[in-house]
């Protein structure tokens, strides 16, 4: 970034903290609530001006509480900016889907296993081979899971217990997904034709993108008493999956954006960018799309929960061993692109209000009733999945989320180059190679989407991750380094 | 470059700029930005024809339903395409309305080359301008 770039984003916000930075009402006019973006200096440096004028933007909107956020991965979206956290009022407030994303309910999950980076290493290839195989990538693909119009309606309300119901996984993974992978209140009526259309045949696919499934090997423990409860020890491998609701979620953003967009005219909000489209939180035409946007990250979590279930057998086979014996429990899954109902305190005051969370990680406090029992006094798990030459990191939560910024923290590392300068600076198999020096294996169908996604177009995850920690968001559990991934 | 269209510069999506003659034209040529953004479109014959027809109430929202319509067919219909043609755009006080075909083959992944994804159009920093050149739409799309 140039030197003038730096010293106008230094001016036009007021240092809080090392690492909290506040922009003033008085940056744009409208806004109701200043602005809070958690980075450290550096990563300020290199931040946008527009990404803070996205910040200001969702200030603006009805019913706002506190502050509109943007976590230590921010950088410019459409609507909200990537890394945008926002809570509105139950009742005096709005639902946008430029507050969720095209992508609902886009998130990560982990499973463990009791192998080590020794035992995995020289069957890597074959692995690699079989999981691109055996999981559908890329654009267009199709799962080999068909399911009848009764079965998604079953899977957009029921979500992972569906999953569970009908052969995929095992019980225990229900507790180990954020809201238990099923968040009541979905309504299938709410999903267009064309949005069934496009979710039927995709169930269990990565898609393509920046999406992807990573085996990789615990490199170091920052908190061992955490890690234990996580079931987290050094050398130990796992694997990450990275997806979302594909083009079921996608298209039901699509309508939804469409109605809420004459609703906003409808009910007289005035909208500073149109991808900001929304209505007061309890209108129809809001509750609708609510209510659809359910289906679909329910729809997400059965998404990964299928992949975990090939991903599993696919290492059963090449361990001739059942995934039990081999320790593949999940360690959790979290969603980074949601609106949710959830409870919060505002100046000493207890509310419901609905959150949105657009590429963010939600981080509930030790003892939150929504954690699963054996993480409880402990924390949530907070997986924040690196690119792909880059580490990855398992944080827990602390209860100063909660008074920071609504149960939020990062989602991951953080664009700073686009596609466009990334395909157009580096070659796809020379990042191949380059990784491959690394010890690390990359299975993708184009290479230029290696170009895409590789190292360089992310900022470091490890700075956006230390600023969460410093911030005491949520703290350093584990540390996770790739050995191969597979890519649409 | 193809003087129909031209990428700028977005850190995580896909934005371009599409040029026209008129107001079809410019349609036209946003919707094949797009879909250069998806594959490489000198690899697709245009064999098939889908027929779209669409309508909305503004300018803005008939370009975001076109954008939309096209990615949903392509998926829904394993299509991809190399050539639209915008044969009318309608404007009056009921509204816009569009009539047009998009031309192309079946999904074949030995011979198609696959770029980036694209999951969806938005309404982002979305302009739609008469100019004294011509037509001019700017369009993000979320990759």
């Amino acid at each position: 970034m140039s030197e003038e770039n730096e010293s106008s984003v230094f001016n036009m916000l007021k240092k809080i903290s090392d690492n909290i930075w506040e922009v003033p009402m008085d940056y744009k006019p409208g806004m109701r609530v200043p602005g809070r973006i958690f980075v450290s200096e550096h990563l300020l440096s290199i931040l946008e001006k527009e990404t803070i004028d996205q910040v200001a933007n969702v200030a603006m909107l009805p019913g706002i509480q506190k502050y509109s956020m943007a976590m230590p991965d921010a950088h410019l979206g459409y609507g909200f900016s990537i890394g945008g956290v926002a809570a509105f009022d139950k009742e005096k407030g709005v639902i946008s889907p430029g507050g969720v994303g095209f992508d609902i309910n886009c998130g990560v999950r982990l499973v463990r296993s009791n192998l080590s980076e020794k035992d995995v290493r020289p069957r890597l290839s074959k692995l690699l081979d079989d999981l691109f195989e055996t999981i559908p990538t890329g654009v267009g693909s199709k799962s080999r899971l068909k399911v009848s119009d009764a079965e998604l309606d079953d899977i957009f309300v029921n979500g992972v217990q569906w999953a569970v119901d009908n052969g995929y996984g095992v019980q225990e993974d229900v507790d180990h997904c954020e809201s238990g992978g099923n968040i009541p209140g979905a309504d299938p009526s709410k999903v267009s034709v064309k949005a069934r259309k496009r979710g039927r045949p995709q169930i269990g696919t990565l898609g393509s993108g920046n999406h992807f499934l990573e085996v990789q090997y615990v490199d170091k423990i920052y908190d061992e008493k955490a890690a234990s409860v996580f079931g987290l020890r050094e050398g130990q491998v796992t694997f990450m999956i990275h997806c979302g609701s594909r083009g079921a979620g996608h298209q039901i953003c699509t309508d939804h954006l469409q109605i809420l967009t004459q609703a906003s005219r409808k009910y007289n909000i005035s909208l500073p960018d149109k991808q900001l489209a929304c209505a007061p939180a309890q209108s129809p035409e809001a509750q609708d799309y609510f209510k659809a946007m359910l289906c679909a990250a329910n729809y997400a979590w059965v998404n990964r929960h299928v992949i975990m279930h090939w991903t599993r057998e696919v290492f059963e086979n090449t361990f001739s061993k059942e995934f039990g014996d081999l320790g593949m429990h999940l360690v959790y899954d979290v969603a980074h692109n949601i609106a949710k109902l959830e409870e919060h305190t505002v100046d000493g005051r207890k509310a419901e209000m609905y959150v949105h969370r657009k590429g963010a990680t939600r981080a509930f406090a030790p003892g939150h009733p929504d954690l699963p029992e054996d993480y409880r006094d402990t924390g949530q798990p907070v997986i924040i999945p690196g690119s792909m030459g880059t580490p990855s990191y398992v944080l827990c939560s602390t209860k100063a989320a909660m008074d920071i910024s609504f149960g939020s923290a990062c989602h991951g590392a953080g664009r700073v180059m686009s596609r466009k300068s990334a395909k157009h600076e580096l070659h796809g198999e020379q990042v191949r190679e380059e990784l491959g020096l690394m010890g690390i294996q990359v299975r993708a169908s184009q290479p230029s989407l290696i170009a895409e996604e590789a190292p360089a177009v992310y900022k470091s995850s490890s700075e956006v991750v230390d600023v969460v920690h410093e911030l005491g968001i949520a703290t350093k559990v584990a540390r996770l380094l790739p050995m191969g991934v597979i890519k649409g | 470059m193809d003087n129909r269209f031209e990428y700028l510069e977005h850190t995580a999506d896909a934005k371009f700029r599409a040029y026209g003659r008129s107001l079809e034209e410019v349609f036209e040529n946003a919707a094949y930005a797009m879909f250069n953004v998806m594959i490489d479109t000198s690899t697709v014959a245009a064999e098939i024809s889908h027929e779209i027809e669409l309508s909305s109430e503004d300018m803005d929202g008939l370009l975001f339903n076109w954008l939309s319509e096209i990615l949903f067919v392509f998926e829904v219909e394993s299509l991809v395409f190399s050539k639209f043609i915008v044969d009318r755009i309608e404007q009056d006080e009921g509204g816009c309305r569009l009539f047009a075909r998009a031309m192309g083959e079946d999904i074949n992944l030995s011979k198609h080359k696959f770029g980036t994804e694209v999951k969806a159009a938005t309404y982002n920093d979305m302009k739609i301008e008469s100019t004294p050149a011509g037509w001019m739409i700017q369009a993000t799309v979320d990759t």
